[in-house]
């Protein structure tokens, strides 16, 4: 079927089969290769993408269920060489080791921020607790997130 | 930014991987690319009869259908020993067992192709625990037997020193296997080049050794195979060794030059991947009144599964350690490693010791409680110190800082305050707060050189480009070579340009394993530097009329004159050096021990180590009355591992090795039914997530390790040995619960929760 999907603020449409999974429609057709599948089912969360601006799982999602919408995947956060608050402070406070784990953990930070720009630890914990980490421990994550959330308030941006 | 030695510098890799610019293995869709998959036995234990693939090379796109005969060389893979075929033979020794190779044009004709093998087995009754593989009327799953190794380690005179001892514990302990669960799954994509050279990129821990693998299973030739190993999206041990690699080789010698592409689902990752090794532990520990400890026995069982791959190393490690951080004049450790129908026991963070420390740990909980010590000061009295010989009789000459660690933790308020935490638990809570001393060897042991070989380049631009020769599988050890080439050259982030690891262009430099990354690749990068610096003075004094080296200083993209201030730029010396002078390559070899202690014969390599990593951890926990469920509620670990280079690195280490440790301490165990996993997938096996961890608090106890680059051991193994026995500990501590099976589900912790609880105040 033909999809036409706004990825990354680009305009698209595409040729593929309805029942192709957002993760490999991505990854394989668009090159979009920071969506990262590490289980496949739906229990890792490595592939959040944001559907209009929510979390949601590439794994689970099928090529038609993106039919008039907008995606962002971990290439289009930054705005050109300048980097999202969220990913500024994964590289600066220790929260990336492997990084396979760091796509879809700062897309669904994202999603928790614009939610609740003034998270608690516990509420930081709670928001990314879909997403498994098997390297940090979470706990540079969760400063990360929380000084994403300080830098954003202080911008007075919104995530 | 200057990189300088001991700064919280931002690690190279993180831009490219917080913007998914960073191409992992599995990122690698070569255009015509053909798919690979495997289609495994299915069961533990079976004669393999036949292999039915009509149906399967019938669907339309299978390029072609392989099984053991379409091997060409060996068909054996395995570091040490060469054991595990590629493709079964005639036997199937556990169900993750490859049996066919498929290569088709999409995964769709993959999938289905594979689900049309049809397998003629004849089932055997499966070995499912190491007691039934040790029976001499057991049926043998190898030639040699299914004992991979038995060995001991023996000081002193153990049997006589019981008669000294005041107080004699014992005990046994039970470990499952664990999975190391990393996020990228195990793959790589393989073409055989026009050249005839087979070059594959796959997410491993070894690429050089990988090459002997391929070139030893496949009868091929080492100098003709080049892999190419992108940073790694975890491994901790489960890419060491061949996964994908032979299978991927294989595949691609029948594609006709079209690159293949293999990737292992979570679950086929679960069910064929190396695991941490179940383990069994028998121990008895005495120690004098005066709580020295005086006299060990133990034996430890390892359960290797299906193949060796490093069982017998495993084993060895956890023999070494099997005394605990403590001086004990009279031991006798016997070690097992035996061959079952499990999945394959292999390389794990912590590699045995992990399991020795649950052990160890306990029985001195139960020592101190026997003596009516306080558990913190017995450990600390019986402590290593430097010059003192440690379990197996080997002297530490190297920096020992266990006491060090556990007098800072003992000053902690997690620690001093721990009774009044204790008693303010709220209704249908019960707290308890549990410690443990913890090490963990670095590098390979005597026997196998512990060595790497570092090459640096000026680049035509004048900056500097390292080629790393280690895998990065997460740990950070690329970026603390740019923090150590940028240290010894004087220059910024932005003039150090990291390679990750290729054969082609890279020197054989061991695997990413043992705690010996950094320690010993960085070594070798020190002297690349400065040989690379000493050049570079050497080259400018002639480009400059200058007599005198010591007039010439090394800066940021220059070599200046210092008496009169006149630079030259690196670009400069760069477009004046033939390429062949523009690159310095160094080896090192790690030291070994020197009083190599006449026991532990069986262990033909890998015995003794002499370096070792040391923390204190501390947990507590509050575990619910009502269903048994115990929460980890704050954590802390302090370690001794030289000196430090990076804090936040070294923090990143300490917290992810304690997290894991924390997954294998409370939910983490593979769940085994007659060979067979029950729980291939995370919603079954469970690792910790966000809401199952506390802070993680690390400290540091610096030593200077004076054989280290700038004076640091290996980080990345210890913490991870702490978490079982503190959290153990712990569950002790609240309900007089002594738990001798890991992990310590609520099922197994509410059998305790009946019991009375200790009253706070009143003990040790």
């Amino acid at each position: 079927m033909k999809i036409q999907l706004k990825v990354n603020g680009q305009d698209l449409e595409l040729e593929a089969p309805p029942d192709r999974r957002a993760v490999d429609l991505l990854r394989e057709e668009l090159g979009l290769t920071g969506v990262k599948e590490a289980c496949g089912s739906g229990e890792c969360g490595s592939c959040t993408i944001l559907v209009d601006g929510e979390a949601r799982l590439a794994c689970l999602l099928l090529a038609a269920q993106l039919e008039g919408q907008a995606i962002t995947t971990i290439e289009g956060l930054a705005q050109g060489e300048e980097l999202h608050p969220v990913q500024q402070a994964f590289v600066e406070l220790g929260a990336v080791q492997c990084g396979y784990c760091t796509p879809g953990m700062i897309l669904a930070a994202v999603d928790l921020l614009r939610a609740n720009p003034d998270p608690s630890p516990e509420e930081i914990r709670v928001g990314l607790s879909g997403n498994l980490c098997r390297c940090t421990g979470y706990q540079m994550i969760v400063e990360a997130v929380a000084a994403a959330a300080r830098a954003l308030r202080d911008q007075g941006r919104s995530a | 930014m200057m990189l300088e030695i001991g700064q919280a510098a931002p690690r190279a890799d993180a831009r490219a991987k917080v913007t998914g610019a960073e191409r992992f293995a599995s990122d690698h869709y070569p255009p015509g690319l053909v798919w690979a998959g495997v289609r495994r036995a299915g069961v533990p234990h079976a004669r393999l009869r036949g292999v039915e693939s009509q149906a399967a090379r019938a669907v339309p796109g299978v390029l072609a259908v392989l099984i053991a005969r379409d091997v060409p060389g060996t068909n054996r893979q395995g570091i040490v020993h060469k054991d595990q075929p590629v493709l079964a033979e005639d036997l199937v020794r556990h169900a993750g067992e490859a049996v066919a190779l498929i290569l088709a044009e999409d995964r769709a004709a993959l999938r289905r192709a594979l689900a049309l093998i049809e397998l003629d087995l004849e089932p055997l009754p499966p070995l499912l625990d190491v007691d039934a593989a040790l029976d001499p009327a057991a049926p043998s799953l190898h030639d040699r037997g299914n004992c991979l190794l038995a060995a001991e380690i023996v000081a002193g005179q153990v049997d006589a020193a019981w008669a000294d001892c005041a107080v004699v514990v014992e005990g046994e302990f039970h470990l499952p296997f664990q999975d190391h669960a990393f996020l990228e799954t195990q793959n790589g994509v393989a073409q055989l080049l026009p050249d005839g050279v087979l070059t594959l990129t796959v997410s491993t821990q070894a690429p050089f050794r990988d090459r002997f693998e391929i070139a030893h299973a496949l009868g091929l030739d080492v100098l003709r195979i080049r892999v190419i190993c992108p940073y790694l999206g975890g491994g901790f041990g489960g890419k060491d060794g061949a996964t994908v690699q032979c299978l991927l080789a294989l595949a691609a010698l029948h594609a006709g030059g079209r690159p293949v592409k293999m990737v292992w689902e979570r679950e086929e990752a679960m069910i064929a991947g190396y695991k941490r090794h179940a383990a069994r532990l028998r121990y008895r520990l005495g120690a004098l009144a005066d709580g020295s400890l005086h006299a060990l026995d133990c034996q430890l069982h390892f359960d290797t599964g299906a193949y060796a791959h490093l069982g017998g190393e495993v084993m060895e490690l956890g023999l070494e350690h099997a005394g605990g951080p403590y001086r004990i004049p009279h031991t006798r450790m016997r070690g097992w490693a035996v061959y079952t129908n499990h999945p394959i026991g292999g390389a794990m963070r912590g590699f045995g010791v992990c399991q020795a420390s649950f052990a160890f740990e306990g029985m001195m909980d139960r020592l101190a409680a026997a003596l009516g010590r306080d558990p913190l000061d017995l450990r600390r009295q019986n402590a290593l110190r430097r010059g003192d010989r440690n379990c197996a009789g080997v002297t530490q000459v190297h920096s020992t800082g266990l006491v060090a660690c556990l007098e800072t933790l003992s000053r902690q308020p997690l620690w001093r305050e721990r009774r009044a935490w204790q008693a303010a638990a709220p209704p249908f809570k019960r707290r308890g707060v549990g410690i443990a001393a913890v090490f963990n060897a670095m590098g390979y042991g005597r026997g196998l050189p512990d060595a790497a070989i570092a090459k640096v380049e000026l680049t035509s631009a004048g900056t500097f480009r390292v080629y790393n020769a280690v895998a990065d599988m997460g740990q950070g050890n690329a970026s603390a070579f740019a923090q150590i080439a940028g240290q010894v050259l004087c220059q910024t982030a932005a003039a150090i340009e990291l390679v990750q690891p290729d054969t082609a262009l890279a020197l054989p430099s061991g695997s990413s394993s043992a705690g010996r990354t950094t320690y010993t690749y960085g070594n070798a990068l020190i002297r690349a530097c400065e040989a690379m610096k000493a050049k570079l003075l050497q080259r400018a004094s002639l480009f400059l009329f200058v007599d005198e080296l010591a007039s010439l200083a090394l800066l940021p993209g220059k070599v200046r004159h210092m008496p009169t201030g006149r630079d030259l730029p690196l670009g400069r010396i760069a477009a004046l050096l033939p390429e062949a002078d523009r690159v310095s390559i160094e080896q090192f070899v790690m030291p070994v021990a020197q009083d190599v202690p006449a026991t532990g014969k069986a262990f033909l390599i890998g015995f003794p180590h002499v370096f070792f990593a040391y923390a204190a951890h501390l947990a507590r926990v509050e575990i619910d009355e009502l269903t048994g469920k115990v929460d980890v509620t704050d954590y802390l670990a302090v370690t001794e591992a030289g000196r430090v280079l990076n804090p936040r690195n070294f923090a990143q280490q300490v917290q992810g090795a304690v997290a894991q440790g924390i997954g294998y301490a409370l939910s983490e165990e593979l769940r085994l039914r007659e060979g067979q996993i029950l729980n291939p997938d995370f919603a079954r096996y469970l690792i910790p997530t966000s809401l199952d961890l506390p802070a993680i608090q690390s400290l540091a106890v610096e030593t200077v390790e004076e054989t280290g680059p700038f004076g640091m051991k290996g980080v990345g193994e210890v913490g991870v040995n702490g978490p079982l026995p503190a959290i153990a500990g712990a569950i002790e501590d609240a309900l007089g619960l002594r738990l001798h099976q890991g992990p310590f589900k609520p099922q197994r912790v509410l059998a305790g929760v009946g019991q009375p609880g200790p009253v706070p105040g009143e003990r040790p």
